[in-house]
């Protein structure tokens, strides 16, 4: 065994921010609530089409690629780079809510026929799929679940591989809901994606540095308790402290929530 | 890429359950597909069903996770001293040293579409003894892997479709490398379930028949069920003589189509190339070549075209999906497992239910067994949503 791996450290520099969750349309008034500057206000979300897929598939999307492609593109475009070049992570609970849905009433009624467009929507990777058509990019994707740890994942994922020789990655993580009777038993309320526009190197783009190492400490919870809630509804809102610290600009460390006994502490420096 | 060091392997599908049985089975080209008979499916097609699952049980305090998928995966833990090994693991590098990562497409939706039959008439609601966390949810196969060990390492599924449980490796492979784990147990679970009998059917991609990978007159898949597991771990710098190694690894997007390969095998084209990029291997050091070959006439033919445009007409090829059916989100940890065996037995296993290969793909297509030494061998994997992934394996000497 290695007997420095216990301290390894991940890093990673944040170059673009794309956020869109209830009560928050895109990072910057995010930020505003994030620092202060603006009292929350919960309001349910309104997803924008996929405009940058062909028509043709953006009829097809449901409210989960609607929101991955919306919060990536966001990220992407902050940070000024390509995104027909860029790997990337997407990271989610669940494939689209409404489709599961729709496929096992029908599996469970008299007429089993389901829709080839509900079979081809209901994989775990169709954000993905669906972002490589409307991008053109041939760059990996990895797509990853970790039920409540999923955005855990996905950015111990992305620093990994900015870690092993990848310049730049999104992460894309996003949550959407299931209508009945699934939301009884899975109480996502809405739809909540944030998205990270990562480097390897610092560059002028550069809004954060994060150096992630494992912990076994409990999590960060925000003061705000609207906001704490908000974290704590979806699996992709457990990285707010972090978006947090971020817009604040300040140096300090945040705990993310990850898998029970197993939490990321993040040392966060500003660039700005 | 630094090799990784398989340390242990297992598999179990409709050919056997472990890897004495399955390599028997691809020696005597025994086809493991059976008219499909599960659940209440009505469908004119084959499944490759792995035996002895419903008698499978969970220990009492996984009782949460039990669904089909679950019990899959322990069947398939419990095979060929794996445990043992990942026991012998945690002793020597520790619980939190461990990641794990498995694959899966459908995880265990069987149990929801079986909780929806039985909704309450009048609220619709669930039965209560359904558990979405720690059945259907996507994480639930990895979770249970990870709680069966006690390991507390990073987990995660990954969920791409058909590349799902190659595609691990290469989450392993990078957590090992940069450091914040020593090891990882990855593999695929995926099992029989409506969703994807129904699904394939309405995409008309289900064959009538035992499936025909790379055939002339192939016309679809059958599905089957599969679990595979691998310990994967930092390779020595000089491994001993017969170490079963990954080598490389590419993994890629289409950028065409959710549910149609690129026509010409692009994506899949660039993985391969990839693989070979971080093996430091050129195409004529690949000994053998498990194609997807998932016998759908699009998927066949844009894997043959690249894998004729990458390694010409000489590399052997063969699809072991005649033999499993095509086990989705397990198929990459499957077929490299058999990969494992192949290298291991010195033995190339021919495609089985193929009658004519296709001319129309020049590649050279194995009909035949054949005992040969093989020393490098590459795993194609690819999925709906255009994921597509490659794996190298090989023998240290």
């Amino acid at each position: 065994m290695n007997a420095s791996a216990a301290q390894t450290t991940l890093t990673a520099y944040i170059e673009g921010i794309g956020l869109l969750a209830p009560g928050l349309a895109d990072w910057s008034q995010a930020r505003a609530v994030l620092v202060g500057d603006a009292p929350y206000v919960a309001a349910p979300v309104v997803l924008p089409s996929a405009i940058s897929l062909p028509p043709a598939e953006r009829r097809r999307v449901g409210r989960s690629v609607k929101l991955a492609l919306a919060v990536g593109h966001a990220a992407i475009a902050a940070a000024g780079l390509d995104a027909a070049t860029l790997p990337t992570v997407f990271a989610a609970s669940e494939a689209d809510g409404y489709n599961c849905h729709d496929i096992c009433a029908v599996l469970a009624s008299d007429d089993r026929q389901i829709s080839p467009t509900r079979f081809h929507n209901s994989v775990h990777n169709a954000a993905a799929g669906y972002w490589s058509i409307a991008t053109g990019a041939m760059a990996p994707a990895a797509v990853l679940c970790a039920f409540d740890a999923s955005f855990g994942a996905g950015l111990l994922e992305a620093l990994a591989q900015l870690a092993t020789g990848t310049a730049h990655c999104v992460l894309i993580a996003h949550d959407t809901d299931f209508p009945e009777p699934l939301r009884s038993v899975r109480p996502v309320p809405d739809a909540f994606g944030t998205a990270l526009a990562l480097a390897a190197q610092p560059s002028a783009r550069s809004l954060a540095r994060i150096d992630l190492r494992l912990c076994h400490e409990a999590p960060d919870r925000l003061a705000d308790t609207a906001l704490d809630t908000l974290r704590l509804s979806y699996p992709a809102a457990r990285g707010l402290p972090l978006l947090q610290a971020v817009a604040k600009g300040n140096n300090g460390r945040v705990v993310l929530d990850y898998l029970g006994d197993c939490a990321l502490a993040l040392e966060i420096s500003s660039c700005r | 890429m630094n090799p990784l060091l398989i340390t242990s392997y297992t598999a179990a599908s409709c050919i056997g359950h472990g890897l004495s049985p399955s390599l028997d089975a691809l020696r005597k080209r025994h086809c493991g597909l059976t008219p499909c008979n599960f659940e209440t499916a009505v469908i004119d097609t084959y499944v490759g069903e792995v035996a002895g699952v419903d008698q499978e049980r969970l220990p009492e305090t996984l009782r949460a996770f039990d669904c089909r998928n679950n019990r899959l995966a322990q069947l398939g833990l419990r095979q060929d001293h794996f445990s043992d090994a990942v026991h012998d693991a945690i002793r020597r590098l520790g619980a939190t040293r461990i990641a794990v990562f498995i694959g899966t497409s459908t995880s265990g939706i069987l149990q929801t579409e079986l909780a929806y039959r039985r909704r309450d008439p009048l609220s619709g609601r669930l039965p209560a003894d359904f558990i979405y966390p720690s059945t259907q949810n996507t994480f639930s196969a990895a979770d249970f892997v990870r709680r069966y060990f006690d390991l507390l390492g990073p987990a995660a599924a990954v969920s791409t479709a058909c590349s799902s449980s190659a595609k691990v490796f290469a989450s392993a492979a990078r957590l090992i490398e940069c450091g914040l784990v020593d090891a990882a147990v990855v593999g695929g679970v995926d099992s029989l379930c409506l969703t994807t009998l129904y699904g394939f059917g309405s995409l008309e991609l289900t064959s009538s028949r035992p499936c025909r990978p790379f055939d002339a007159e192939r016309d679809g898949v059958s599905i089957g069920e599969a679990a595979a597991f691998f310990l994967v771990e930092r390779a020595p710098a000089k491994p001993v003589g017969d170490s079963l190694l990954l080598l490389g690894i590419g993994e890629s997007s289409d950028a065409y189509h959710m549910s149609s390969p690129h026509p010409d095998g692009r994506g899949a084209h660039q993985a391969m190339t990839q693989a070979l990029a971080s093996a430091h291997l050129a195409p004529e050091a690949i000994d053998y070549i498990n194609l997807h070959g998932t016998a759908t006439p699009s998927n066949d033919a844009a894997e043959g075209k690249a894998v004729a445009t990458l390694f010409g007409a000489a590399t052997p090829c063969s699809s072991t999906k005649g033999a499993t059916g095509h086990t989705l989100g397990a198929a990459g940890g499957l077929e490299a497992a058999i990969c494992a065996l192949a290298l291991r037995n010195g033995f190339l296993p021919g495609g089985i239910n193929t009658g004519r290969v296709d001319p129309a793909l020049p590649i050279s297509y194995r009909l035949d067994n054949r005992d040969q030494p093989l020393r490098r061998v590459l795993s194609n994997s690819f999925g709906f949503g255009g994921t597509n992934c490659s794996l190298i394996l090989g023998l240290a000497s």
